[in-house]
């Protein structure tokens, strides 16, 4: 459990009715580290999240994941598999109030709520402005307060691997300034890694350490932030970075 | 003329009711207990069904929802038939000696509103957000943890799905007659009396009960709306 990697992908693919979506040599996330996926729709960003979810699983390679390695058609035990999460760019909650939704995560654990898992329970839901919207109808909240909720209920159970799909998609300044805030708060307090896909350049600049850009379902360039803005060595990134390659 | 018919029914129901007949109230007692033992089977039978089918996609999917369309309209009279022949002493099931008593109206009753049921449920949960499913399995919820998540998401349906099979069975006459053979003190519900009272001339007594009847399901409907309209409005 001592790497320094949470993911090391090797020769990885997907393929949806016989169209390769996605066909990745290689692409290690760091422990700590908040990685930023870039690049056109259509590009297999969405489909690397899924792999790394384990919701679907890769057609080849293999996925070396907290330790263990994982081929094709295999996917980690539940409790391995319960260390990494997705938020999507739609949330979708159930229709019960906000406390219900954010606690989900643990009552499938079989966690237990005493008073000090509910301080910091309470604690999460303050930081995201949720606090006294906790019996509220989860269903009755604005597209920005639902997304946080969907954030509160990703990191209630501390998970060492966050994976975002833009996140702030469609959200209005407000909104996506709490939910950077409390995803950079979060890798520093859980040293946990995040994985972002975003359309947002600035919000990437903003947020990664590293930045990958995929186009055509291949990783064109993997670069730190400031060597992807400011030095990129690929034609496409250059291309991508001026507008060139349509989002 | 029919005013005062309805009139006289009205009254005559009245005084049935506030005198505790017990003619009526047998009756009333027998409908509660056949329609709601069924209603309590045909869940016990249609909601698992529905769930699995509004969850799973396999091969002959279209084949068993085509049927279970089918059996939501099927005539309630040849289901009575259909069970009639199981019971009769010729027939398959002849000797549990189920024919003319409550548990073969029981037996009739369940076919009848499980498809309802089964089919309501398949409709409620197919409507839950696939999203959700997805997302719900992302937080590590198991299969079984995300399936129990999607039959709550899907209460609402589930709910109507049980009013559905209520009201087709309670307001029945066809089957219930056929099977039960309207025997007074053990087989007679509202559905049948009605039937033998008007027959026998008997309008007040039978305007009583169609009111009677009414009255149930409008509690029952009213009850389950205001649990629905509870679970729309929900903390605001």
């Amino acid at each position: 459990m001592n790497e320094e990697f949470t993911y090391k992908m090797e020769n990885i693919s997907k393929t949806y009715a016989r169209k390769t979506v996605l066909q990745v040599e290689n692409l290690n996330i760091k422990k700590g580290e908040i990685f930023c996926l870039v690049g056109p729709s259509g590009a297999g960003k969405s489909t690397l999240l899924k792999l790394m979810n384990f919701i679907e699983t890769t057609d080849t390679g293999h996925i070396r994941f907290l330790g263990k390695t994982y081929g094709p058609s295999q996917v980690p035990p539940l409790n391995l598999k319960r260390e990494v999460t997705t938020v999507f760019q739609r949330s979708a909650l159930m229709t019960t109030s906000v406390w219900n939704n954010v606690i989900y995560p643990l009552k499938i654990r079989g966690k237990k709520i005493d008073e000090n898992e509910m301080k910091r329970i309470e604690k999460i839901l303050d930081d995201l402005g949720l606090l006294k919207l906790k019996s509220r109808r989860a269903d009755k909240l604005s597209g920005g307060e639902a997304q946080r909720v969907a954030l509160a209920r990703a990191i209630v159970f501390r998970p060492t691997v966050l994976l975002l799909d833009e996140p702030t998609a469609n959200l209005d300044p407000a909104n996506i300034h709490i939910i950077e805030t409390i995803i950079s708060k979060y890798v520093q307090e859980v040293d946990s890694s995040i994985v972002m896909i975003t359309h947002n350049i600035f919000q990437a600049r903003r947020m990664a350490d590293r930045i990958a850009l995929l186009h055509k379902g291949k990783v064109i360039e993997i670069n730190s932030k400031n060597e992807f803005f400011e030095n990129p060595h690929e034609d496409v990134t250059k291309d991508f970075l001026s507008g060139r390659i349509i989002f | 003329m029919s005013s005062n018919i309805l009139a006289e029914g009205v009254l005559e129901a009245l005084s049935l009711l506030i005198s505790m007949d017990s003619y009526v109230l047998d009756i009333i007692a027998v409908s509660l207990q056949v329609s709601g033992t069924a209603l309590v089977l045909a869940a016990l039978i249609g909601i698992p069904l529905g769930a699995f089918l509004g969850l799973t996609n396999f091969p002959g999917k279209a084949l068993v929802t085509a049927l279970l369309y089918t059996g939501m309209g099927f005539p309630p009279v040849v289901i009575g038939l259909f069970v009639f022949i199981l019971l009769s002493s010729s027939g398959p099931m002849g000797s549990f000696g189920w024919l003319f008593t409550p548990y073969g109206m029981i037996m009739a009753q369940s076919i009848i509103s499980f498809p309802l049921v089964a089919g309501f449920t398949m409709t409620a949960v197919m409507g839950v957000d696939k999203n959700l499913i997805q997302q719900l399995k992302s937080l590590g919820a198991t299969k079984a943890q995300a399936t129990l998540a999607t039959l709550k998401e899907a209460r609402l349906g589930v709910l109507v799905s049980i009013i559905a099979g209520f009201g087709a069975i309670i307001s029945e006459v066809g089957a219930v007659m056929l099977v039960g053979g309207n025997i007074e003190g053990a087989t007679r519900v509202l559905t049948t009396a009605i039937v033998l009272e008007t027959r026998k001339g008997n309008f007040g007594i039978a305007i009583a009960f169609g009111i009677i009847l009414l009255t149930i399901a409008f509690i029952v409907n009213f009850t389950m709306l205001r649990l629905q309209n509870k679970e729309l409005r929900g903390n605001e």
